[in-house]
């Protein structure tokens, strides 16, 4: 596939080519588009959630869509932009970071995709549908196995399908990792962001499969009639709140280590210093990872499991506070001393520590079983999840999109609006969310729609308020740069940050084949070693030959399109049995289309080395 | 070099599941993919032992298990994993013939398996009225028997599918990873089972 073939065709044409592709790079683009999007929807939600609190005794929205809200706005924010913005980044940089071709299953890359927007489409139908989940994003039975109606049925299908798809992703970059690193890149040689995915991939693997039975049991009690967690027949709701947290604290490490990585390849980047501490950052990230598995209960400490168990759970909790002081202090030494350059992803960056640490250390008052009893269900864990979430996620992720854009499109953000856009959201990020930990310590409750006249919760709401609108308008004035740098901004070269890592030794955009030839890394920070050496780009490990690449197919997306299909078959078979007609066409479909995959033997195609020559006349691979 | 010289070396190598980096990859992946399985069982064994005592005033484990259809069941599928092992033994002596021959066998039994497994649960839902939907414990026993099930009656239609498609084309480096990865997950099966018939039968059995 020539360069002169892509550019010679039509919408259809790229349409179709993006359905098909199993390149890990235009595969980074969809998830960028697809969780922008749903992070657009999310954040619409959540500033309906504080227009409604914006005074007390409010009726800007009904309590029944309130909770709608709710439930909408953190399911949508963790699983369907959170995890695919980083899922982007994952696609977009690992490969190349370990001097890959692409992933080493490209087909199961696209099809994770595939699964995850399905999955996400699913759980947003159900806004027209009849009203949306409505139980909380942690959909505790038995609140959710008696919400009337089939919001919750969705939020089952809609997480199910979407969680198979990163589950299957987290495979792919665990053997990616292991297997397709370039000759000469030790595990102790990966940029710190490569050994974040690395680790975010395995708690992946181990963290899904709880969610994947929890929604199973879920399914089960609502549409087939098992009794999971009716107490009636002698059920247990309390195993929801277990499998649920299995996963779900795993998954709280899984949005913030590849984040964590980020900001060290940036600090590193932007300080012109190797990273301070690096062996420590590897074990702190692995720690951190390990630790995330045995303390999920800390969530459930008023469910009445007892003292010891309560103790244990939160000495684990507080553990992790180790680790993870160990990175922020990591990060400022790698800044000392160094030869800083205050770029927008810098920025993002160095407003990250401080806000990170407050909600780090709201998160030890939290693991403190017994203040526990007090802050449980109160806008003080609100405040502390959206510091770490917002002050950690989405602040590295504004830092690496501002990092790698270069990487990705070949032009540079415009700093000028990306330090306007970082202003008002990082001043409103502080105004919305600090305000709320004092309104939590005065009592105020969280999911609940309205609150009362002259408890004095009137200021702080209204603060929290305008710090929402403020943080959406740094939202907005980012969509812009986003627009502006595509139009206005001229490309630039490969290298534009004088960057230590891989990825920077190729041209921006890549060529789709990547490396034209694997490089030999000869150390940490591979193309920092080169050019300390007087070199302008990597050394080659191999001749220059034929490249053999995967083929492209359709096949992902009929598999995910199948259980998508089948998902509403599921949802309202209960109403009538003949709904279940959509469940076979579904999973005949899905099961067709693995089958065919399994039949047709697909063998991938050759780049001829005659064809490299070409593209390296051209100015690419350099 | 074209796919077919490299896919139909001169000299099949002595490991051919793992000779290419496709091979290695999915080797891998599918020991990951096993870890990942390792959680989900564990769940339900979880949820399976939190409420088998539920039983809601009707049927118990131990008025309900007959511990000699189980022993049958559990020889079949022990037996099944011995042989899918002599079956991936010839795939690496390249005794191609041989290795559909044994996994052959291994699909027999495992028919064999599933089809007590059904005649089980159709066995306590006629006789006994003991179901799905009975009791926490109903529940808790059809979903983890029966995940089981379902992942014995997929190996099954796995292997015949590689078994039909491979039949005239003989061993190759391609295809090579494919039988051997089933065969982990065969034995994969049968591991969980040995946990099943230990955790669900014989406990329920001696309470």
């Amino acid at each position: 596939m020539s360069t002169a073939l892509a550019q010679n065709r039509g919408l259809g044409a790229m349409i179709w080519d993006y359905l098909t592709t199993v390149d890990h790079k235009k595969i980074a683009h969809l998830y960028l588009v697809a969780g922008g999007f749903f992070f657009l929807i999310g954040g619409l939600e959540a500033m309906l959630i504080r227009i409604q609190l914006m005074k007390p005794d409010n009726d800007f929205i009904s309590a029944g869509l309130y909770n709608e809200m709710i439930t909408m706005h953190g399911t949508t924010m963790i699983f369907l932009a959170a995890m695919p913005l980083i899922f982007a980044l994952m696609n977009a940089v690992v490969p190349l970071q370990i001097g890959a071709r692409d992933v080493a299953f490209p087909f199961l890359n696209s099809l994770g995709f595939w699964l995850f927007l399905f999955g996400g489409v699913i759980l947003n139908v159900s806004w027209f549908t009849g009203g949306a989940p409505d139980a909380g994003w942690t959909n505790y039975a038995p609140l959710s196995t008696v919400s009337p109606g089939h919001g919750v049925d969705y939020y089952v299908m809609g997480l199910q399908i979407s969680g198979a798809g990163t589950l299957i992703g987290g495979i792919n970059f665990l053997v990616t990792i292991v297997n397709m690193r370039a000759p000469g890149m030790t595990y102790m040689r990966m940029p710190l962001f490569t050994w974040a995915v690395f680790v975010t991939s395995a708690l992946i693997l181990f963290a899904f499969p709880a969610l994947t039975v929890g929604l199973f049991l879920m399914m089960f009690d609502r549409m087939f009639g098992s009794v999971f967690f009716d107490t009636a027949a002698g059920g247990n709701a309390i195993i929801w709140e277990h499998l649920f947290w299995i996963f779900g604290h795993p998954e709280v490490y899984i949005l913030i280590l590849p984040l964590f990585g980020a900001f060290s390849d940036i600090f590193s980047t932007f300080s012109k210093k190797r990273l301070f501490g690096y062996s420590a950052m590897v074990f702190a990230t692995v720690l951190i990872g390990f630790l995330g598995f045995m303390v999920w209960a800390h969530h459930m400490f008023t469910v009445g499991m007892g003292p010891i168990a309560n103790s244990i759970f939160a000495v684990a909790t507080m553990a992790i506070a180790v680790p993870t002081g160990i990175k922020i202090f990591n990060w400022m030494f790698t800044m000392w001393g160094g030869n800083i350059r205050m770029t927008a992803a810098m920025l993002w960056s160095v407003a990250f520590i401080p806000s990170f640490t407050i909600g780090g250390m709201t998160g030890v008052m939290l693991a403190a079983a017994a203040a526990d009893y007090q802050y449980h269900d109160t806008y003080f864990v609100v405040g502390h999840f959206h510091y770490v979430i917002v002050g950690g996620v989405v602040f590295g992720l504004f830092a690496a999109l501002h990092y790698w854009w270069p990487k990705m499109f070949g032009k540079i953000l415009n700093e000028k609006l990306g330090k306007l856009a970082f202003w008002p959201f990082f001043i409103g990020f502080h105004l919305t969310f600090f305000i709320q930990h004092f309104l939590g310590l005065m009592g105020m409750p969280r999911r609940y729609w309205v609150f009362l006249e002259g408890q004095g919760l009137e200021a702080g709401n209204l603060i929290s308020t305008i710090g929402a609108f403020l943080m959406a308008i740094g939202t907005v004035i980012f969509l812009v740069n986003v627009v502006y740098t595509s139009v206005k901004a001229k490309k630039v070269s490969g290298d534009p940050w004088d960057g230590r890592t891989l990825e920077w030794s190729i041209p921006s955009p890549p060529p789709h084949y990547n490396f034209t030839q694997t490089p030999l890394v000869r150390g940490l920070d591979p193309l920092w070693v080169e050019k300390s050496e007087g070199k302008k780009g990597m050394t080659p490990a191999e001749p220059l030959g034929d490249i053999h690449m995967p083929n492209a197919s359709i096949l992902p997306f009929l598999i995910s399109l199948g259980l998508f299909i089948a998902g509403f078959g599921f949802i309202y078979q209960v109403d009538n049995k003949a709904w279940l007609i959509l469940v076979f066409l579904g999973m005949g479909l899905t099961l067709g289309s693995m089958l065919t995959r399994s039949l047709k033997d697909d063998l991938g195609h050759h780049i001829h080395k005659e064809e490299l020559e070409k593209d390296l006349e051209k100015g690419a691979g350099e | 070099m074209s796919h077919d010289d490299v896919l139909n070396p001169k000299q099949m190598p002595h490991d051919p599941e793992k000779a290419t980096l496709e091979g290695k990859n999915k080797f891998l992946a599918f020991w990951f993919f096993l870890g990942g399985e390792t959680v989900l069982f564990a769940s339900l064994f979880g949820t399976y032992l939190a409420l088998n005592r539920s039983t809601a005033g009707e049927n118990t484990p131990e008025n309900l298990f007959g511990l000699e259809l189980v022993f049958i069941m559990t020889m079949l599928l022990l037996t099944s994993s011995l042989t899918s092992v002599y079956a991936m033994y010839h795939m690496k002596n390249h005794d191609f013939k041989k290795m559909q021959l044994w996994l052959g066998i291994t699909v027999a039994l495992g028919l064999a398996f599933l089809g007590f497994e059904i005649y089980e649960f159709v066995h306590y839902i006629h006789e006994y009225e003991f179901t799905f939907r009975s009791s926490a414990f109903g529940s808790a026993f059809y979903t983890l028997v029966g995940f089981h099930g379902g992942h014995v009656l997929f190996g099954l239609c796995w292997i015949v599918t590689l078994m039909i498609r491979n039949s005239k084309r003989g061993l190759n480096l391609y295809n090579a990873p494919k039988f051997y990865i089933a065969s982990l997950y065969w034995h994969f099966i049968d591991v969980v089972w040995v946990f099943i018939f230990t955790v669900v039968y014989l406990m329920g059995k001696v309470g």
